[in-house]
């Protein structure tokens, strides 16, 4: 394994990014940076620009408004990026599948590499997920 | 000669420290917030991380500044601790460095480029929010460097007006460091909160205040360009206390035992920056104007008229 991709593990900045949700998913993921969890163990850090993640966090139904953002988002951020969905909504639109509003899932609008259910996923399932992730880029 | 020290103590030894000094900076905050904090090896793996990746130039920026903007800075750091590394003269027992490389006046013009670079590329990235940051460190620069320039005529003045750092070390290896006076002290207070606004640590560190301006200038920086401007911060965190070490607490000493000593010297002034950061709210830009044209200039002249009259 070469050294950047080993210090990439080592430190993935997550953007984070609500495309509609209930706002269960993001406290979640802020409960993730707390004494309790403190995910700053394993290097990662919540950076406030696209422009420096290594990771796009999305929670939310991807409504026809954000649908966009979230495209012109994902190729804003600088490559190699992941992208991981949290909670029901993200995965397959959830309470709102029949709505006339959320018309496609997340993963058909941009690549997803981790799915994370849960309404909404405890913290330690998304600490699982993420260690899932680095397993499955370390092994491929 | 010269060009060997710019290479091993200007670059690569200030990085190790610096790197190296924002990990201690990173995990002390932690442990404040009874939290682990992030492995030894973290703020390297940052910097690798970052080279690595790609390297964006956002449509409508300046491209040439947006680019140039990092490379000006950290050449500014790097020289800046290299002048202070040859001048502190017994780096090694190295009494060959006895020609005239630079005095105070040439430390403080390169310690405001770093300030600069950060507004050059805020400017030239084109995006509102670096457009905020920046005229943000702008209004910052302008109000720290009237009681900076103040303070540092302190030690000038004790050593009996010599604008050489060589002489400053000698005087106080003789009669004691400047800081054992009372003008040494007020002129230190002082120092320690232009150090913070000078590293946009948290009193001011509205230039990058992540919560309300995304990450400042910095926002559309990415991949090489960022990794720079880090690596420059993390260097500005070593540079600046070695001056201030210099220039009132007697120099690193590098011989045996002494190192130690210098060691818990630099430590000590770390654990002061990150506890400030750590226990305060951020300032509005109004309110740090005030208070470094007030109350800071005043105290910075009180030392200053002690200093002459020799207290």
């Amino acid at each position: 394994m070469s050294i950047t991709l080993n210090a990439l593990l080592k430190s993935p900045w997550v953007f984070h990014l609500s495309t509609g949700s209930c706002n269960n998913c993001d406290i979640e993921v802020l409960d993730c940076l707390t004494p309790r969890f403190d995910i700053e163990r394993f290097g990662m850090l919540l950076a406030g620009s696209i422009k420096h993640a290594d990771v796009l966090l999305v929670t939310g139904s991807c409504n026809r408004k954000s649908a966009r953002r979230l495209k012109e988002l994902y190729d804003q951020a600088p490559k190699p990026c992941v992208v991981v969905a949290i909670g029901e909504c993200s995965l397959s639109r959830g309470l709102f599948i029949h709505s006339y509003n959320c018309p496609v899932p997340l993963d058909h609008i941009i690549p997803v590499n981790v799915y994370i259910p849960g309404c909404p996923p405890k913290p330690e399932a998304i600490i699982a997920g993420a260690v899932k992730l680095i397993q499955k880029v370390k092994g491929s | 000669m010269y060009l060997l020290y710019l290479i091993v103590f200007g670059v690569i030894v200030t990085a190790l420290i610096g790197l190296v000094a924002s990990w201690i900076d990173r995990k002390v905050t932690a442990r404040i917030q009874y939290r682990v904090g992030p492995p030894f090896l973290q703020p390297f793996r940052d910097i690798v991380k970052l080279l690595g990746k790609e390297t964006l130039i956002p449509r409508g920026s300046s491209r040439v500044m947006f680019m140039l903007a990092p490379v000006i800075g950290f050449s500014a750091v790097a020289m800046a601790s290299t002048i202070l590394w040859i001048n502190s003269g017994r780096v090694f027992g190295n009494e060959s460095f006895q020609s005239f490389l630079g005095d105070i006046l040439v430390v403080i013009y390169l310690l405001a480029i770093p300030s600069i670079s950060i507004m050059l590329g805020g400017f030239a990235s084109g995006n509102p929010v670096a457009r905020v940051g920046a005229s943000r460190e702008m209004k910052l620069l302008l109000s720290y460097e009237l009681p900076f320039i103040l303070v540092v005529l302190v030690p000038i003045i004790k050593s009996g007006f010599s604008l050489r750092l060589e002489e400053i070390l000698k005087m106080q290896a003789m009669d004691g460091a400047f800081a054992l006076s009372v003008s040494g002290i007020l002129a230190l207070i002082v120092f320690v909160l232009v150090m913070q606004a000078k590293l946009a640590f948290v009193p001011f560190d509205m230039p990058e205040a992540e919560t309300e301006i995304i990450s400042g200038p910095l926002t559309d920086y990415s991949g090489t360009s960022l990794a720079m401007f880090k690596l420059m911060k993390n260097m500005l965190l070593f540079t600046l206390p070695f001056f201030m070490v210099i220039l009132f607490l007697g120099g690193f000493h590098l011989d045996g035992i002494r190192i130690l000593y210098s060691v818990l010297k630099y430590v000590i002034i770390l654990l002061v920056i990150t506890v400030i950061r750590n226990t305060n709210p951020r300032l509005r830009i109004d309110q740090a104007m005030k208070i470094f044209w007030g109350p800071v200039t005043a105290l910075a002249v009180v030392a200053v008229i002690f200093a002459i009259l020799g207290m």
